[in-house]
């Protein structure tokens, strides 16, 4: 019942004139996301964002592989990799999604024992993931490094349609970097977990804002992204 | 029978506590998500399992219909254990897992109108400039 009289004031309050009027009114008590905290809902609407520029580049992918008349590279043996001889197909890709499925775990692990407030098992936690993060994107080092020496670049390869290399270096190169960003945001609140901010809701540095085990959480669901977005590019540009 | 009866007198208390954590956790829900560890360890051996299974279609080179179709249920299958135990969508309000998840299948509409598209560049391409690929 509280929530209903938050949302549907029985009277508009009287107008306040000029800007601080607008700020006023959309900064009054409507909410949507009842139970759900600012944090959360921002970095969910940022995924949701974020998801659409994950979408344009696979479209443009698609598109450019869709429309050429030049065969593509194709994927399995451009990403496979000689093992005592053998040649395996994309073992590389194969190993780095295991990678974040299990950094995804880790993490998942790190947010309940966050809630139990286990300081030290969320802030180890949070570190493997991290160390996870860390070795997913040098694997992915090495495999543009192993592309650029074959001769791969952004105008075109020695297999096919030039398309492939720009397709690849974007989306790959974006991913990455989100990855990258999310072990340095692992790190920063591991640290804070670490030190006990949370338990005694120390402010941020930067927000002012008392501290809680929710941006465990957050964090969880900014890395959860990453990995789902890699099940995305799995499927779409390395299993074509 | 006496021991029964102390028995089911030692239960009480316990059950009773048993309801007061139920309730305790129903409202823990509201601030913060709880799930039992048990729960993530299961999605995230589904999650080894379903990629090993993505990647054994590359593997073996399976082709055409079989090899989309079990590509794209892999796919949606882990992006769905991710999102709902991982991300805790699952436990949310209706009203944020809409907001959230709507829009990104309205993308399918957008995939469809350039899939049309490049059907048609493709199609001029092979008319205008080269042999068919």
């Amino acid at each position: 019942m509280a929530e209903t009289a938050l949302t549907n004031p029985a009277q508009p309050s009287a107008p306040i004139a000029g800007w601080r009027g607008i700020a006023a009114d959309w900064s009054s008590d409507q909410r949507a996301f009842k139970n759900v905290s600012w944090g959360k809902a921002m970095m969910w609407i940022f995924l949701l964002s974020d998801t659409f520029i994950f979408s344009c580049f696979l479209l443009s992918y698609m598109t450019a592989r869709m429309s050429t008349t030049v065969p593509w590279p194709n994927p399995s043996e451009v990403f496979a990799l000689t093992i005592g001889g053998t040649q395996v197909p994309l073992i590389l890709i194969a190993i780095m999604t295991f990678v974040l499925i299990s950094s995804s775990g880790t993490m998942a692990m790190a947010v309940n024992f966050g809630y139990r407030r286990d300081r030290v098992k969320t802030a180890a936690l949070m570190l493997i993931t991290a160390a996870f993060g860390a070795t997913f994107v040098g694997m992915q080092a090495f495999e543009w490094t192993k592309l650029i020496m074959e001769g791969v670049r952004p105008w075109g390869n020695p297999w096919g349609a030039a398309q492939f290399g720009s397709s690849f270096f974007m989306i790959t190169g974006f991913h990455g970097t989100h990855v990258t960003i999310g072990v340095i945001f692992l790190i920063a609140i591991a640290r804070r977990v670490w030190r006990g901010d949370f338990d005694i809701e120390r402010r941020g540095f930067f927000t002012s804002r008392r501290g809680h085990y929710e941006i465990v959480e957050i964090t969880g669901l900014y890395w959860h992204f990453v990995d789902l977005v890699w099940v995305f590019i799995f499927a779409f540009f390395y299993l074509w | 029978m006496t021991n029964v009866a102390v028995h089911l007198e030692g239960q009480q208390p316990s059950l009773q506590t048993h309801v007061h954590d139920a309730i305790a956790a129903g409202a823990a829900h509201e601030k913060g998500q709880q799930h039992p560890i048990k729960l993530y360890l299961a999605v995230w051996g589904w999650l080894f399992v379903l990629s090993a299974c993505s990647y054994l279609v590359d593997y073996f080179g399976l082709h055409g219909y079989l090899r989309w179709s079990l590509i794209l249920l892999f796919m949606m299958l882990k992006a769905g254990l991710i999102v709902a135990v991982f991300m805790h969508m699952a436990w949310e309000r209706l009203a944020l897992a809409y907001a959230i998840l709507l829009p990104p299948v309205l993308v399918l509409v957008f995939v469809a109108i350039m899939a049309f598209e490049s059907e048609y560049t493709h199609l001029i391409r092979v008319m205008s400039f080269a042999a068919p690929a």
